[in-house]
């Protein structure tokens, strides 16, 4: 184990690294790019022995990385926002393939206007898209993520593709000390990728995607379906075995609870920021608000039985959201409203286009949220709130 | 090369029941790969008639592995099979199958960054000319006045891309022209492609019936006067010399060439044309002839 200092676009290419993996391809997009300039000089230094294939747009990439992990390989690629939206095809095309394939995304606002800071719009706008989809909240854990998502999807139980988000900035382009497992740990725990079930190689007729009748692609969507949930249980287990293997500090599992223990309301949260609102929880705390934070690490598959099991204990329940389905709410905020049962689920969105929120803003937040919970105003919580301070005319 | 070998080959292409229209061209030329490419290749298809000819599950028409990807993925998802094969060692040829609208339209961005790449793919281009697929409707490669359906009445108001000149200009080691009606020659130019490592792209063209409205039974008499009327010409580039291919060699002297007419009024979609809409249409194929004849000249000197 070796302590690095380390942006975290260097953090996922060295855990990339670590994995092995046997084809790179990705398209440029700020602020994901540093990931794909690092992986190339290691190639191209020959520290890592990986084709690293330059291509022409993000719809290429994928294409490239999927076609890679038909043939068997290991593979990764990295993009944001409108790389993202770009791929939306080929992403479908992956997981209704059931292929392993690792994007690490370094989250950012979809334009216009032109602006590359981050917000949580690009990664949980391809929810319905059947990739896991993780979110971590430091450069270690970054690292972490990205390393586990290769023995996550690669699973068995699993075989479905893994996107690590990372808030663009804020944890791409920010350097934390990592700790970072050594080479031979690595290779022990995560094996090369066993081989697919079926193999496309010449001399041996086969056809992988073609038409079938309705009730084929009704079956296969069911078999996807149960591997995401069966992705739960492996999540959980790759992520605990990795802690115990390499004590980096992270978190495991689909939900990290911070001070929930006792808490009467609860703040839900994902990404970096999750940081930010864990002082603001400390700063309430002292001043005798009973606030916890249930911070989710995976969106998909959706932690439905924990987060229900936290809100069942608690009054009430606010969700800061970096996102916003138009016309109706945040997106995290309608997918963990669809899980409460009797608790009131307030919907705060926040941060859009990389508007700084800093903990004080959070620590504004959760106390208005307690407050008005307890003069019993949460009936006007079906509104999601816009919290943008620096407008004064509503 | 000649047709009782290329007849002998085991590996038929496409098999018989395959659910392709009477007359389909894809098939001949799908037949001529199987017995040049055989057991060596790994087939990617990207949407397109192909992807309703090679069948329906859990059958499947074509004696080739094939991978069917997203319509503008196929050059890329190529290059990545083949990166994968060179990181495990594997041999084989990767072959992308496509049509026009495949590889000059909605995948030519992908297809130039493969061929920019100059990755080690073989890219067969079996044009019909429009989108036949989805019913006839105008592509890129669709000539000047041809009637579609998004074309229904005055024809097609824009002029035909062509997708290998492009491709020779993005340097790429070998490219060519071929044509259903001349199964040996497209054979000894896939036999050839296989010779030059990098990228190679042969441009095959392929009379639709149903999509030009000729009658099923004269694909190949309608592909063929397209070579004999100069409307079609085959050559090929080969890592630095261009060359006219013997079958269309003769008519470039135009006195040699057939009437175009004789072409053109067995397709349905050139109905409609005024007679001078046909001078029109020869004095865009002169242009043709004379630049590839220029390229021949020009490559010579090299």
């Amino acid at each position: 184990m070796k302590k690095k200092i380390l942006m975290g676009s260097h953090a996922v290419a060295e855990a990339v690294k670590l994995a092995r993996v046997d084809v790179i391809s990705a398209y440029p997009i700020t602020p994901q790019t540093v990931i794909v300039e690092r992986l190339a000089e290691m190639v191209e230094r020959g520290e890592l022995k990986s084709r690293y294939v330059r291509v022409e747009s993000e719809h290429s990439a994928l294409a490239v990385v999927y076609g890679a992990s038909a043939g068997g390989s290991r593979v990764f690629t990295a993009t944001s926002s409108h790389g993202l939206l770009y791929m939306y095809e080929m992403l479908w095309w992956v997981t209704n393939s059931r292929l392993p394939v690792v994007m690490a995304v370094a989250t950012r606002a979809i334009g216009p206007p032109w602006n590359i800071h981050t917000d949580h719009n690009d990664a949980l706008t391809i929810r319905d898209a059947g990739w896991i989809i993780g979110f971590a909240e430091s450069v270690q854990e970054a690292f972490d993520m990205t390393l586990q998502a290769y023995k996550i999807g690669e699973d068995k139980r699993v075989l479905l593709p893994v996107m690590i988000a990372l808030d663009g900035f804020i944890l791409s382009h920010t350097s934390e000390p990592v700790l970072v497992p050594e080479e031979e740990e690595v290779a022990d725990w995560l094996p090369p990728r066993e081989p697919l079930p079926f193999k496309v190689e010449p001399g041996k007729p086969f056809a992988v995607g073609n038409l079938g009748p309705d009730n084929v692609t009704m079956e296969l969507r069911w078999n996807a379906w149960k591997a995401a949930e069966r992705a739960k249980r492996v999540i959980e287990e790759v992520s605990a075995q990795y802690e115990k293997r390499f004590v980096t500090g992270t978190s495991s599992g689909l939900v990290e609870r911070y001070e929930t223990e006792g808490a009467k309301y609860l703040a839900i949260s994902i990404g970096a920021w999750s940081g930010d609102v864990k002082e603001a929880v400390d700063a309430l705390r002292e001043e005798g608000y009973d606030v916890g934070l249930a911070r989710i690490r995976y969106v998909r598959p959706f932690p439905r039985e924990e987060l229900r099991d936290l809100l069942s204990s608690v009054r009430a329940a606010v969700v800061l959201d970096r996102s916003v389905s138009m016309g109706h709410m945040g997106i995290l905020g309608s997918e963990v409203r669809a899980v409460s049962e009797r608790t009131p689920v307030k919907n705060v969105i926040a941060g859009i286009g990389g508007v700084d929120v800093s903990y004080k803003d959070f620590i504004s937040i959760l106390r208005g949220f307690v407050e008005e919970y307890e003069a019993g105003l949460s009936g006007e919580w079906s509104v999601a709130e816009w919290y943008m301070p620096w407008v004064t005319e509503r | 090369m000649s047709l009782p070998r290329l007849a002998q080959g085991r590996n038929r292409g496409v098999m018989p029941g395959n659910p392709a229209c009477a007359g389909c061209p894809h098939t001949i030329g799908l037949r001529v790969m199987g017995r040049v490419l055989g057991d060596k290749a790994v087939l990617v298809v990207p949407a397109g008639c192909t992807s309703i000819i090679s069948g329906f599950y859990p059958r499947s028409s074509l004696s080739f592995p094939l991978l069917h990807v997203p319509f503008a993925s196929a050059a890329a998802v190529a290059s990545g099979l083949r990166a994968s094969m060179d990181a495990r060692g594997e041999e084989g040829v990767v072959v992308v199958w496509s049509g026009d609208g495949g590889a000059a339209d909605i995948g030519l961005a992908t297809l130039s960054g493969a061929a920019v790449r100059n990755e080690d793919i073989l890219v067969v281009v079996s044009d019909n000319e429009a989108y036949m697929n989805t019913g006839i409707q105008a592509s890129g490669t669709t000539p000047w006045k041809a009637l579609t359906t998004t074309s229904p009445v005055l024809g097609k108001s824009e002029e035909r891309k062509d997708i290998a000149l492009l491709m020779l200009f993005h340097k790429a080691p070998y490219v060519a022209t071929a044509s259903v009606a001349y199964p040996i020659d497209f054979a000894e130019k896939l036999e050839r492609a296989l010779k030059v490592k990098g990228f190679k792209l042969i441009h095959l063209h392929s009379p639709c019936p149903p999509g030009w409205r000729f009658d099923a039974g004269k694909t190949v008499e309608v592909a063929k006067l397209a070579v004999e009327t100069g409307a079609w010409i085959l050559w090929e580039y080969m890592e630095g010399s261009f060359r006219i291919s013997p079958q269309s060699k003769p008519f470039v002297q135009k006195e040699r060439r057939k009437p175009l007419a004789e072409y053109l009024k067995l397709q349905g979609r050139f109905s409609h044309l005024r007679p001078e809409d046909v001078i029109e249409i020869e004095k865009k194929m002169e242009e043709s002839w004379r630049l590839v004849v220029e390229l021949e000249k020009f490559y010579s000197r090299s």
